[in-house]
């Protein structure tokens, strides 16, 4: 007997264009304590299943077909009568923890309320249930917590208690819209961990939205894939992934860039032996600097963003720059770029020091150093034309060109990128993300720079765009031989693209080797939980993996101690302001100095508490 | 070989341009103009006071009368001799003094729009970039460019207005100064907190990557994106810069007698009405009113038609 029925649903939005499709003839169930994913790629309305089921569909949304959760007809319930099952009986989890909690309420007030509402639980007894399922989803200091406003928590710990919440009325059904989307891999890795826990204990069935064809390998029973509003596979996780029937599961599959070995697409060009040395940038340093409340007016002290970073970078290699959020990628960047002025270190181009020269005088330098950023419409100026944006570069390094000559170079490139040059007079919120983002690299490499910055250029893309764009800048580096920086929070993605891999851990290098020696014989223990946490499109494999969990949050770059989590020893022998020395182990790999997994391992306790 | 297949590629690139030239290249202007003219309000509004000014150009040649002189003949009981009438030529009456309505009020719309307009224009000028360098550039240059605005903020205008009469002759040039002086304060503070949203936006960053100066990145990046609130701004400023202008004028710099304005003639009416005259009062202020709501119906149309998002 199905918990969840669905059949033909159908979902459409009426818009002064005229209808929208976004669901056609849906049909699936969902057993009890079953969990089901849902694949697809972004626009395929796999979340507008899910609105239309709960009652949450936009006022323009036209709903046809059925949906019979558990004998009651979902679609056709009063607003009161859908209360009553919403939360209750169906909880959902949503990407952003943060916009889904109210900010001004504590964390114990917001989940009191769902007690009230549905279980009419209030006083002593609520928070003593609260707190109870805030120690279930491994909530450190759990009974603090409750007087917490969301802000102050993790993005990690926020999402956590947003499982809590849904749970605490013990839900049949727990539909997750991208859980860990927005996540950090370790802290993914967890909460996937604890989502299959609960499963497991409280007998709850999932619906799990996702892009990710990793985290529905490791979560699933059975899948569905979803394009363009209609199911195109419906199949147990085996079936979907060792025997595929439908060409789009099939793209989607071999689209995904794999942290086990690579993926089908264009071979990796190697760095020509010899090849010059462009960038050299050594222990650079970026501190901001803090007010922190303390005493009448404050103090300031430094955020240490990037502590002493140095690497250096051929014509035609690309270096991935890979680690958590906060751990200082994207300030790296700017600072190699001179967009923020590191506050010590030295950044050399081509035997050039950069970080003497004055705006003015970095201008010329510009023309060779280029960068691609992440979100590609907000990094799209909304007022210009995406041609005016690719000739940007150009009217300012190549003023002499006729507006003639300019419009050519720049069909050129478009063309180049995979662009048709009919679209010069459009504006970027007229095209697709992926066309937005080969704008943005088509404006890069507009003036053949010999180095180009990418930042996470290829995180907001779905994975089959995600892997068109890789080609194309392995295309286009194999051509103009410049050399990249591949900044990503992806392992996978870093993987296929790069040679040599920077592992950064709150400001600092941990490890540094080729390729295949991160991934495959990687000796820091950082490096070894983020590969370990990264989950793999492949379910055989996924449930046998052994996963490296390190214990305790990620701690505060503020934190003097912080440098020392890989170093409990030093710790425990009461020197917290040393900070480990990055030696070279091997030719070619360097690793920060760091106690042994194991030893890490076994004095957890007392470095949490 | 290589080059030969390059050479055909600039051509096959060459053909699909002029393909593409039959999709004109448009700039924001243009592209603009177009959406302004399917926004029949907005072009209704813009046909209403180009019949105004048209009006206000050729209507002093239907008149016998000119703004000056007095009707010696109906001085006395304004009531039921100074009436509008076609057929002694005072086609909206007489005014409180026994001069031709008719021709004051046209004096009086070409000096409000003048003012209005001259005076919106300085305070956009000025307002916007002096708003933009100062939240551009940020740090102490920000501070020191926005305190100066907040000492004249809070200097009285009306002292200013007063010393200025002291130290130079009363004079038509004289008022756009004054008004010049006050319009762009409250204008540069709103720009400048846009800008300072504005400037940590990626496209903003990719600029700077990309060699822009600082200027052009202001004139080119920050400024156009600006637009919707500086026009929307820009339209509430027009009709309270004919009233200021009315408010300098009976200081006594600016507009005098026998010269007007509408805000005057307003106000000379609105004081009248009890003595059974309400066309004094209701000409001028049927005009101001029609001249205010074109504006801000325009304004509006503007603002939509820079935005390319909405379409």
């Amino acid at each position: 007997m199905a918990l969840l029925n669905v059949d033909n649903l159908s979902v459409s939005f009426t818009t002064p264009d005229g209808l929208v499709e976004a669901v056609r003839d849906v049909s699936f169930q969902i057993a009890p304590g079953e969990c089901l994913g849902i694949v697809g790629e972004s626009g395929s309305g796999k979340s507008q299943t899910f609105m239309a089921a709960m009652g949450l569909l936009a006022d323009n949304g036209i709903t046809k077909g059925t949906v019979d959760f558990d004998g009651h007809d979902l679609l056709h319930l009063t607003p009161e009568e859908h209360n009553t099952i919403r939360g209750e009986q169906v909880a959902m989890i949503f990407q952003d923890p943060l916009t889904a909690l109210t900010p001004h309420l504590r964390i114990g007030e917001q989940m009191a309320e769902v007690l009230k509402v549905h279980k009419g639980i209030t006083g002593a007894k609520a928070q003593e249930l609260c707190l109870h399922w805030l120690e279930r989803v491994q909530i450190p200091e759990a009974r603090r917590r409750l007087k917490q406003f969301p802000h102050e928590l993790s993005g990690g710990m926020r999402q956590r208690v947003m499982i809590a919440q849904a749970m605490l009325c013990n839900p049949r059904l727990l539909i997750a819209d991208e859980p860990t989307t927005a996540l950090d891999v370790t802290v993914q890795a967890e909460i996937l961990d604890l989502m299959v826990k609960l499963q497991k204990e409280e007998g709850t069935a999932i619906a799990l939205i996702t892009h990710d064809m990793g985290v529905v390998a490791r979560m699933c029973d059975r899948i569905c894939v979803m394009r363009l509003g209609e199911f195109v596979e419906e199949g147990t996780t085996d079936e979907i992934f060792y025997n595929p029937k439908h060409d789009y599961t099939r793209m989607l599959l071999d689209a995904m860039p794999r942290i086990d070995g690579e993926r089908a697409g264009k071979p990796l060009a190697p760095v020509a032996e010899g090849a010059e040395t462009l960038l050299k940038v050594d222990d650079v340093k970026v501190h901001f600097p803090i007010r922190i409340e303390e005493g009448l007016f404050g103090r300031k002290v430094p955020l240490k963003a990037v502590d002493g970073v140095s690497f250096d970078l051929r014509a035609g290699e690309t270096l991935g720059v890979v680690g958590e959020s906060g751990c200082g990628k994207s300030t790296l960047a700017r600072a190699v770029l001179q967009l923020i002025p590191p506050t010590m270190g030295a950044v050399s181009w081509i035997g050039k020091p950069l970080q003497t020269l004055s705006k003015k005088e970095m201008i010329p330098h510009r023309k060779d150093l280029q960068i691609v950023f992440q979100d590609p419409l907000a990094s799209l100026n909304p007022r210009m034309t995406i041609a005016a944006s690719i000739a940007e570069p150009l009217r300012t390094f190549q003023p002499g060109l006729t507006s003639k000559e300019r419009k050519l170079k720049v069909a050129e490139m478009m063309e180049r990128v995979g662009l048709e040059p009919r679209l010069i007079n459009r504006y970027p919120h007229e095209l697709s993300g992926g066309q937005n983002q080969r704008v943005g690299i088509a404006r890069a490499m507009i003036n053949k720079p010999r180095l180009i910055i990418c930042d996470e250029a290829v995180s907001a893309l779905d994975v089959s765009i995600q892997a068109q764009v890789i080609d194309l800048l392995k295309e286009l580096q194999a051509e103009f031989g410049m050399a990249m920086m591949f900044i990503s929070h992806d392992l996978s993605v870093v993987r296929e693209i790069s040679h040599r891999v920077l592992v950064l851990y709150l400001g600092r290098a941990v490890e540094f080797a080729d390729r295949d020696t991160i991934y495959e014989h990687a000796a820091h223990p950082y490096t070894r939980s983020l590969i370990s946490a990264v989950p793999l499109p492949d379910p055989k494999l996924e449930r046998t993996r052994q996963r490296i969990k390190l214990p305790g949050e990620l701690p505060s770059p503020l934190d003097p101690g912080a440098s020392l989590r890989f170093m409990p020893s030093k710790l425990a022998e009461g020197d917290r302001t040393y900070l480990p020395e990055f030696l070279e182990s091997e030719p070619g790999h360097w690793v920060a100095e760091h106690d042994s997994l194991e030893d890490i391992l076994k004095t957890a306790p007392s470095v949490a508490a | 070989m290589a080059l030969v297949s390059n050479l055909e590629q600039v051509e096959r690139i060459a053909e699909k341009l002029v393909e593409a030239e039959k999709i004109k290249g448009r700039s924001l202007w243009q592209d603009g103009m177009a959406r302004f003219s399917r926004n029949k309000a907005a072009v209704t509004a813009v046909a209403i006071l180009v019949a105004v000014v048209i009006f206000a150009l050729v209507g002093p040649s239907f008149s016998t009368w000119d703004t000056e002189s007095i009707d010696w003949n109906r001085m006395s009981n304004h009531p039921v001799n100074g009436r509008p009438s076609v057929e002694n030529g005072h086609f909206f009456g007489l005014d409180i003094n026994s001069r031709d309505l008719y021709m004051r009020t046209i004096q009086g719309i070409k000096t409000s729009l003048l003012v209005g307009i001259v005076g919106t224009m300085v305070a956009v000028i000025i307002g916007t970039l002096y708003g933009a360098i100062s939240g551009f550039i940020g740090g102490t240059v920000d501070n020191l460019m926005m305190r100066t605005v907040d000492i004249l903020i809070a200097v009285p205008y009306m002292f200013i207005l007063i010393l200025l009469m002291v130290w130079f002759e009363r004079s038509f040039y004289m008022l756009f100064v004054g008004i010049g002086i006050v319009s762009w304060l409250d204008m540069s503070r709103i720009v400048r907190g846009q800008t300072l949203s504005l400037k940590n936006r990626e496209f903003i960053e990719a600029a700077q990557a990309a060699g822009v100066g600082w200027f052009t990145i202001i004139t080119r990046h920050i400024v156009p994106n600006l637009l919707g609130v500086v026009i929307v701004y820009a339209s509430l400023l027009i009709p309270a810069m004919i009233m200021t202008e009315s408010f300098i004028s009976f200081l006594g710099l600016g507009v005098q007698e026998p010269n007007t304005s509408l805000g005057a003639l307003i106000n000379e009416g609105a004081g009248q009405i009890l003595y059974g005259t309400p066309w004094q009062l209701g000409f001028p202020l049927f005009f101001f009113i029609l001249i205010v709501i074109c504006f801000f119906f325009i304004g509006d149309g503007l603002r939509d038609a820079l935005d390319p998002k909405d379409r």
